[in-house]
């Protein structure tokens, strides 16, 4: 059963195969007897899932079903949900219940889904490997030597394990697409606006973007026609009407220009990794596409720019984390600053004080021209790049990572090298860009995605292309080895 | 040394919408801790800022009303710091593209004198919530009720050069921010506060000498004296060769003193950036010319129609002008009373009089414009004294009647100016007081005003109501007739 696709599912319950309270069970008892190797969720909800099944399996029997009546799936831990823990993988909101649902997981409530639980990450959702995480660090199902990649590690590692068949996730500069690729299982980042950000919690603001985790791009775009929509109480989203995103998933790849960045295959990329990406483009020639050698010149610039964008930008949304309302509050504060001072430093781990300091540094009075104001025009010119490319190609194809999944400890004690994790990645953020990941590959018997970028608001192309890769080879059917 | 006073002020209003400029919390003042905060008002994770448009709309208002440019495209950003009662532990507030830039407005000086002060910008804000330090047992309570309560922050140029200009100030601001009704102009609720920013200079020179900020004074007459005690604390120490230390002062008026409350130095650094939660807000000419079209007539174009139309005083005028309502009842009372600077007079004197006394706005006034212009119509007609006019007035202020006519019988006020009638009196006076009228007639003609008043005593004693002046008019023209 657990095999089944997010897709199968539905249509199993909708043909009376299986109730849902029995799939959600057998989810249930799966994350129970395995996660314990894999620490892919934080919080289990059996209770809520088997009571939102029950309901699903009454509503059926009335007669009042939809496709996503009953169907089990789970949110990343940044989401949250009403009345559940929401601990963005963080001491500080270890003790934190959401009193009110996010626009993603009320989304989910409408149509009928079944929650299982909150998924595992890097700490408020910096990192590039699941290590961060309060709650220890989660297994590649792949490998229990390497990581998953992050910060949507649990999302991306519970999919893998068969775990669940679709979690939710976020991407602030590769956290769909790059433990996506690590983890063998598909992954997309909308355009910037297309899904609502409210109760999501904030990392970088203008760079965050949720997005869905599965096993194949069918269930990816059965998710994002749950997730995708304006919503008035995000100020970001955009109000445009949401295709149905399965309805192009079977056009023709004939006379599509795939484009190819020049920077992103380089001399520095891995020729291994190279091979293995031009490996998997060409099946995309065999469908009738067309390769085109493109430009983005300003790719150098993408590292600097986001590392100076998105910890400016945490270092305010984090603020509120400061032990007066909610969350980590120190013992026995004797003033205020006393206070704010132990809470921060008691409730936040490393990477996170990191980047709250790399960031109040960049924009003190003094710096701001020189970091933050320099940084948003060096993402006007990423942008202007992409803008350029895409008058000449439908999507643009790349290696979603340098490599496949890294081992712990690799780069966990060297910020930089992990930074460096998303030099493919960033760019599609700060230009706001739908990315994807698909898995295309295998390196050293792990996983590696093949990166997807589309034009604004053209995820239906993207998913498109995933499905007709996904119809021509079977990478993403591929099972962890070992797997129960 | 003579030195030159140059005073700045920062003026917070807070708008009257019913909401809350990033949230629906509602904005009304006084209920109890807590119950107006939302989710975004506690700043709980996850939580984005909503971008209330009456807030705009109300800030353009504004603008168009000091003859300002309005920003087309305004920006909000976040102030960093951290506070208990400051949730999100930023401010969202404007500070390199605000909603209003420079304008000007008219301040008055007493005696129909004004001058013109230019405002740098006035920028959108949310208010902070409020520590309440009484009442927890050591501890600190916060109520987040007022957190996120719409506020235009209005900054004056270093212009002002008085204490009494930085108040006529201030009053002009709440005059114009009550006119559009933008702003319940509340000192005492902390509905308008005031930041004033203090420095002294060598007469003649250009530059400007180190300034101190006195923080959120909240009433007109504590705006004058704590300049006045920073002037006089500042001029001491230049005196004395001192030099200012830039920073920031609380003003005591118990103590009638400036306290220091931090210096500059160990100020935060508030990392100012745009809010990428919040988009530019983007207005067009379309837009703030339907924002134009909804301007009442201002404290200014006011006074002058008073002047021009109703033959005001400039004084007068603006005095009238400065509050909306008192400007609205005098108007009604005078189209009916039919005498404009009688009516002016009176609003001004006996009526102002009256609710200083009583402690009561205009607005609580228990005699109506209609009540007060008939009362004075009967004056102009000569139909009752300046006196009677005072009487009905306390009679219907007392709450007892309320019909001018009525009561102008009930209390006998009715004047007799019928020439005959009194003539009849009068003759019967002079008849009574032979040994006055021989005292009269003996005293030397450039005395004889004075001599007059025993007759008008008797003849008002004799004949209740009757009118003054024709009393006079018939007692001279006898007298004479004898002598």
């Amino acid at each position: 059963m657990h095999n089944k696709t997010l897709a199968q599912i539905s249509q199993d319950l909708q043909a009376g195969e299986y109730s849902s309270v029995e799939v959600t069970q057998h989810f249930l008892d799966r994350i129970k007897n395995l996660d314990g190797q894999y620490n892919s969720f934080i919080t289990v909800t059996d209770e809520l899932a088997l009571t939102q099944a029950k309901a699903a399996d009454e509503l059926r029997a009335a007669g009042n079903a939809n496709e996503w009546t009953g169907v089990p799936m789970a949110h990343k831990d940044i989401f949250c949900t009403d009345g559940v823990r929401t601990s963005c993988g963080s001491k500080m909101l270890d003790k934190f219940i959401a009193p009110y649902d996010s626009t993603v997981a009320d989304n989910f409530n409408k149509v009928g889904a079944v929650s299982l639980g909150k998924t595992n990450m890097d700490e408020f959702a910096m990192g590039s490997s699941s290590e961060s995480s309060f709650y220890g660090a989660v297994k590649n199902p792949w490998s229990e030597e390497h990581v998953p990649g992050g910060s949507s590690g649990g999302s991306a590692a519970a999919v893998a394990a068969r775990l669940a068949p679709g979690i939710t996730a976020t991407d602030t500069g590769g956290s769909i697409r790059q433990p996506a690729s690590f983890c063998g299982v598909t992954g997309i980042k909308p355009t910037y606006g297309r899904v609502s950000r409210f109760g999501m919690i904030s990392y970088a603001s203008s760079l965050d973007q949720g997005g869905p985790i599965a096993r194949t791009a069918e269930d990816a775009a059965m998710m994002l026609n749950v997730m995708a929509g304006f919503d008035k109480k995000d100020s970001t989203s955009i109000e445009r009407d949401v295709p149905d995103y399965r309805a192009d998933l079977n056009k023709s790849m004939k006379g599509m220009t795939i484009g190819l960045p020049k920077e992103y295959f380089s001399k520095d990329l891995d020729p291994v990794m190279a091979q293995t990406i031009q490996d998997a483009i060409k099946e995309y020639e065999k469908m009738g596409a067309t390769l085109k050698e493109i430009s983005l010149p300003n790719t150098n610039l993408c590292v600097p720019a986001y590392y100076v964008i998105a910890p400016s930008e945490c270092s305010a949304n984090l603020s509120r984390m400061d032990g007066v309302r909610f969350g980590h509050r120190c013992e026995d504060p004797k003033d205020i600053e006393d206070l704010f001072k132990r809470s921060r430093s008691e409730g936040f781990g490393d990477e996170v004080q990191r980047r709250i300091m790399l960031g109040s540094y960049a924009l003190s009075a003094g710096f701001y021209d020189a970091y933050y104001k320099k940084a948003q025009q060096v993402r006007r010119l990423i942008k202007n790049d992409f803008v350029a490319a895409f008058n000449d190609v439908d999507v643009i194809m790349s290696p979603v990572a340098p490599s496949p999944a890294f081992k712990f400890g690799e780069k966990s004690k060297d910020p930089v090298s992990m930074y460096l994790e998303d030099i493919y990645t960033l760019s599609t953020n700060l230009a706001g860009l739908p990315g994807m990941s698909i898995p295309a590959g295998m390196i050293n018997d792990l996983p590696v995605g093949l990166q997807l970028i589309g034009n604004y608001f053209d995820e239906s192309r993207l998913l498109n292309c995933a499905h007709q890769f996904q119809n021509a080879t079977d990478w993403h059917t591929k099972t962890p080895t070992g797997l129960k | 040394m003579e030195w030159e006073v140059v005073i700045g002020l920062e003026i917070h209003a807070q708008l009257a919408t019913k909401s809350k400029i990033f949230s629906g919390s509602s904005t009304e003042y006084g209920a109890d801790a807590n119950t107006q905060a939302n989710i975004y008002d506690l700043g709980l994770p996850g939580v984005l800022p909503v971008f209330n448009e009456e807030a705009l709309r109300m800030a353009v208002k504004f603008g168009l009303a000091i003859d300002a440019e309005i920003g087309m495209k305004s920006v909000f950003d976040r102030k960093n710091y951290f506070y208990p009662d400051s949730p999100k532990g930023y401010q969202i507030t404007q500070l390199h593209e605000p909603i209003v830039g420079m304008g000007h407005i008219d301040i008055d000086l007493g005696e129909g004198k004004s001058r013109r002060i230019n405002v740098t910008r006035a920028h959108l804000e949310e208010d902070a919530g409020k520590s309440v330090h009484e009442g927890f047992d050591g501890q600190s309570g916060i109520d987040l009720n007022r957190c996120g309560t719409p506020l235009i922050e209005i900054v004056s140029e270093p212009e002002l050069r008085s204490s009494k200009e930085a108040s006529a100030y201030f009053r002009k601001m709440q005059s114009i921010v009550m006119y559009l009704g933008i702003c319940d102009g509340d000192l005492s609720q902390g509905s308008m506060r005031c930041d004033c920013n203090v420095s002294l200079r060598p007469k003649g020179q250009e530059e400007f000498g180190t300034r101190t900020e006195i923080k959120n004074v909240n009433s007109f007459k504590n705006v004058e004296r704590a300049i006045e005690v920073e002037i006089e604390r500042q001029m001491d120490i230049l005196e004395d060769g001192g030099s200012i230390k830039q920073e920031t002062r609380l003003f005591d008026a118990d103590k009638n003193e400036t306290r220091s409350m931090r210096s500059k130095e160990v100020e935060n650094d508030y990392r100012y950036f745009p809010d990428p939660d919040l988009l530019p807000v983007i207005i067009d000419e379309e837009y703030v010319e339907a924002i134009r079209a909804t301007l009442p007539e201002l404290p200014e174009q006011k006074k002058a129609r008073f002047e021009a139309e109703h033959g005001l005083s400039a004084y007068n005028a603006s005095v009238l002008a400065a509050n909306r309502e008192m400007a609205d009842y005098f108007e009604a009372a005078a189209g009916i009373s039919g005498d404009y600077k009688m009516t002016a007079n009176w609003v001004m004197g006996d009526l102002s009089a009256a609710l200083n006394k009583n402690e009561i706005s205009i607005n609580e006034i228990p005699v109506s414009a209609e009540q007060l212009g008939a009362i004075l119509k009967n004056v102009k007609g000569n139909d009752i004294s300046n006196d009677g006019a005072k009487e009905v007035f306390n009679a219907i202020w007392q709450g007892k009647g309320s019909d001018v006519d009525q009561l102008i019988d009930q209390l006998g006020l009715k004047q007799v100016s019928d020439t005959s009638a009194i003539e009849a009196v009068v003759a019967q006076v002079l008849a009574d007081n032979p040994k006055l009228v021989e005292g009269y007639l003996n005293t030397p003609e450039d005395k004889r005003a004075k001599a007059i008043g025993p007759f008008i005593g008797a003849t008002r004693k004799a004949a209740k109501g009757v009118n003054p002046q024709v009393v006079m008019e018939v007692l001279k023209q006898k007298l004479n007739e004898l002598g």
